[in-house]
């Protein structure tokens, strides 16, 4: 009896996900805990292992393919003894077997998926800015099997979706609609210019209508990670009524604790500035539960733990791994965990549990010399603090000119869960937490 | 020295062929078109326009013998000569208006019978010994009545007619024997039934009209049969044999056989496409069972041919034949037209009662896989039914359970032929039954009852 391989779910919310790369071919020979292929999320790419020996009959999706549905068969195994002639009569998808494999766990570096021929070029993207077009029955069809329409093209009316487009969408490799664009460009030169406001669409064209030159620059398709990001943050920028809050801190006390923390610390141990403002941040969210928050259209989710997600860049992006239940941690955990994940992160190596979700950000710019920047909220976070250098500067001490090491940081509030008092509140904590460094270690 | 040099000759005149020229002239292309006969085809001259000329004057002469029923005084009568005519005339009114149509959009109309000889980049046409060159060539040839010559299935110039002899009959047979149950042949049992003959129906499957759903086939046999026809499905009209008064035809059903004496046999066994004497053999045109093959476009695969309606694959209606032509001649001119959708396209037939359906039958939905939910609305329950004296009749809708599409409706009653392009609109859309249900419909109106059989395929109904 052939095997399914199915599409595995990698995180728990996790519907789809891009087979990057097949590592195995037709016909090949893989035994229990043999890497098959490398399947991409949104925000990593992950090996997948075989839990079964036997030959490989067939590949179902190809290398790049989008979109695969979770439980999606995407290979037949053949058990020993078995042949091809095992296959006849067998249809893909047919309701049994259970998943076939299970998540790898030692995720493999992201590679760039191959670019296949673009589809039809007849099809534009159908998404118009934010208003998708598609008929009642292909959006009904689309929800029914979880496909998301803005990745459709609609071969309809001006671009509509209609239901052969949502019958046709199968996984698309990530450069096809760069390429569908293009040609689209080709076939038709003359678009309209007279719209109001900014061009729409993407690609060349978009380029070409703002007046940069086709050939005049390098197009590199967008990877999931960079995509996801995108979207996450105009979602964010557009929904999000948000208001800056600038606080001066002054860190001497808090580089002096460091530097003497880290000069009893264990071998291996190096507590960074950094982690100190994770535990700062993490106590004043305890000590500020309401400011702990997120909007959610059925009312405002206060959180019962401070879940510290920490930017950190990566290669080609921006990740925030996030340190669970940091009030609860002392600053050596804080430490070790953060190089742990950080490091994975560089490496592209998180799980995605270990980056997804979280209720607060904090992103760090000192070691640039920033002075002072503000940061877009990363929903669902209701706040995201950014951390700018600490340096000398001239203070009024007791009527008289000192000098302090100052540290400007900026809170960024969702105003829906966190207003202007409420933000002031947090940040009269983190600083009394930042400028008195031994409360923290109460 | 006339113009022999085009960008696109159309071979046909008909609803496919005419309507094709038009668009391709819209489109810039210089066009002639080449016709044999009278300028609109089989449809305007031979076939949907006068039939329906016909059986207006029967429905009229109906409803002069129900009088009474709606308080008035009538006395019915009939002249067979003034109706024929009137049913010509109106043809050759259209006829002169497409001769009109084709003048205004600048459409050469060379008369004669084309043939195909091999050229570049497209073949040449041939017209009585003249040749005319195109870059591209449309057959719309249509397609004519089919016959069994070795059943004696043929016109006979006495006893037997096929629908262009029925149009133009000389006199009002007493016994009528229509053999098949498909569009034509219900539409002229209907009108001669009208007219008081006593009509016979001879059809081969278990059911008339089999193109339609199941439960319209056995409701319209139902309103037939009380209307006096003799409806015999399963049933094979196995010889004819010409008499000195009258022919004689063999029937058989289940091995049993009967002699029936009739006054006119009417032929409506299907049709056959015309791809004779036109040279397709020798450029090497692909034909099936005299239909020319083609691709989605209309393509038949010689550089430079296409093929549109009738003459190539079903559904063979006029209203197919125009669309097939204008997507045919917007994909040679660069644009990018969607193929047809063969279930999307409706089908209307005339008789009393009308039937008009679109897209798949009850049986067809199941066939294909759908989890379906049917709904239905009798004209009974329709205020405007009543109100018009037309209290029977149904409407009918399949969905597809867990999309809300529109797989199909059907209807059976008064002006059904009117109606079905609400549904096909929806279907083109892609609505669901969501926005149908959402969508107002006036009232009172027979179309209220399209509403209703949305609603009821989801036990919502109002009206029963």
């Amino acid at each position: 009896m052939p095997i399914e391989i199915l599409m595995p779910a990698l995180s728990p919310t996790m519907e789809e996900g891009t087979l990057a790369k097949w590592l195995v071919a037709e016909g090949d020979t893989v035994n229990s805990g043999d890497v098959l292929a490398e399947i991409e999320t949104d925000k990593a790419t992950m090996e997948v292992e075989a839990v079964e020996e036997g030959v490989i009959a067939k590949l179902l999706v190809s290398d790049g393919s989008e979109g695969v549905k979770v439980n999606a068969p995407i290979a037949i195994l053949l058990e020993d003894g078995e042949d091809q002639s095992s296959l006849e009569g067998y249809s893909p998808g047919a309701p049994k077997a259970a998943p076939a494999i299970e998540p790898a766990p030692a995720p493999a570096p992201i590679k760039a998926p191959k670019a296949q021929p673009a589809p039809q070029a007849a099809k534009s993207p159908s998404s118009n800015g934010s208003r998708i077009k598609a008929s009642p029955l292909a959006k009904r069809m689309a929800a029914d099997k979880g496909i998301d329409l803005s990745a459709v093209a609609g071969s309809g009316p001006n671009g509509r979706i209609v239901k052969r487009d949502v019958e046709d969408f199968k996984a698309q490799p990530e450069a096809a609609p760069v390429q569908a664009q293009q040609q689209t460009m080709d076939a038709t030169p003359s678009v309209s210019t007279t719209e109001v406001g900014m061009p729409l669409g993407g690609g060349a064209e978009y380029l070409t209508r703002l007046g940069v030159e086709p050939g005049s620059y390098d197009l590199i398709p967008m990877n999931n990670i960079q995509r996801v990001v995108a979207k996450r943050l105009l979602e964010s920028h557009i929904n999000v009524p948000d208001f800056p809050l600038t606080i001066d801190c002054e860190i001497d006390e808090l580089l002096k604790m460091r530097k003497e923390l880290n000069a009893q610390a264990p071998e291996g141990v190096k507590i960074s500035v950094n982690d100190m403002l994770i535990r700062a941040s993490a106590l004043a969210l305890k000590h500020v539960p309401d400011a702990n928050a997120s909007f959610t259209p059925d009312g405002i989710a206060v959180h019962k733990h401070a879940d510290v997600a920490v930017a950190v860049a990566i290669d080609g992006g921006l990740i925030t791994p996030i340190v669970r239940h940091a009030e609860n941690k002392g600053l050596s955990t804080i430490s070790t965990e953060m190089k742990d994940l950080a490091g994975r992160a560089r490496d592209r190596k998180l799980k995605p549990q270990e980056y997804q979700g979280g209720t607060f950000s904090i992103s760090n710019l000192g070691m640039f010399g920033i002075r002072e920047f503000g940061s877009i909220i990363n929903e669902p976070h209701g706040m995201i603090l950014s951390v700018g250098a600490g340096a000398p500067k001239p203070v009024v001490k007791d009527g008289a000119i000192a000098i302090a090491t100052v540290m400007t940081v900026t809170l960024t509030c969702d105003h829906r869960v966190v207003d202007g008092a409420l933000g002031a509140k947090w940040l009269q904590h983190f600083k009394r937490y930042v400028e008195q460094p031994i409360t923290m270690m109460l | 020295m006339a113009e022999t040099n085009f960008d696109v000759v159309i071979v046909g005149s008909g609803p496919g062929g005419y309507v094709t020229a038009i668009r391709a002239s819209q489109l810039g292309f210089k066009t002639a078109i080449v016709e044999k006969e009278a300028l609109g085809g089989v449809c305007l001259n031979w076939g949907c326009i006068p039939t329906k000329a016909l059986l207006r004057s029967a429905e009229i002469y109906t409803q002069m013998q129900h009088a009474e029923n709606y308080g008035l005084t009538a006395e019915a009568g009939f002249e067979l000569g003034a109706i024929v005519k009137r049913s010509r005339n109106i043809a050759g009114q259209l006829s002169g208006g497409v001769k009109f149509l084709m003048k205004k959009h600048k459409v050469t109309v060379i008369e004669g019978f084309a043939r195909l000889k091999p050229g570049k980049p497209a073949p040449i046409v041939a017209v009585d010994g003249k040749d005319y060159s195109a870059k591209h060539v449309i057959l719309a040839t249509g397609a004519r009545a089919r016959t069994i010559p070795q059943a004696g299935l043929e016109p006979d110039g006495k006893y037997i007619w096929t629908a262009k002899e029925a149009m133009v009959p000389d006199g009002m047979p007493k016994k009528l024997l229509v053999i098949g149950s498909g569009a034509i042949g219900m539409e002229f049992a209907s009108f001669y039934n009208a007219f008081g003959s006593d009509v016979t129906v001879v059809e081969m499957v278990d059911r008339i009209l089999p193109a339609e759903d199941a439960e319209i086939s056995a409701m319209a046999q139902k309103a037939f049969e009380k209307q006096g026809m003799s409806i015999r499905t399963s049933t094979m009209v196995q010889s004819v044999k010409a008499g000195a008064n009258s022919i004689a035809a063999t029937l058989t059903k289940n091995d049993k056989s009967e002699n029936l004496e009739f006054d006119r046999i009417i032929l409506a066994i299907g049709i056959v496409g015309n791809v004779e004497d036109m040279g397709l053999e020798a450029l090497g045109v692909k034909v099936d069972r005299t239909h020319i093959d083609v691709d989605a476009y209309s393509f038949t695969g010689v550089p430079g041919l296409y093929a549109i309606g009738d003459v190539t694959t079903p559904p063979w209606l006029a209203h197919k034949a125009s669309h097939e032509g204008v997507i045919c001649i917007e994909k040679i001119a660069g644009q990018n037209p969607h193929p047809l959708d063969a279930n999307s396209i409706p089908g209307c037939t005339y008789c009393h009662p009308q039937i008009a359906s679109v897209g798949f039958t009850e049986a067809q939905a199941k066939e294909q896989g759908h989890d379906i939910k049917v709904g239905r609305f009798p004209f009974i329950g329709n205020g405007k039914a009543i109100a018009l004296g037309e209290p029977e009749g149904l409407i009918k809708t399949v969905f597809d359970a867990k999309t809300g599409e529109l797989l199909g409706a059907h209807m059976i009653g008064a002006e059904v032929t009117e109606l079905i392009q609400g549904y096909t609109v929806a279907r083109q859309l892609e609505t669901t039954e969501h926005e149908l249900m959402e969508t107002v419909f006036p009232h009172p109106t027979l179309s209220e009852m399209m509403h209703e059989a949305v609603l009821a395929a989801y036990d919502r109904a109002m009206h029963i």
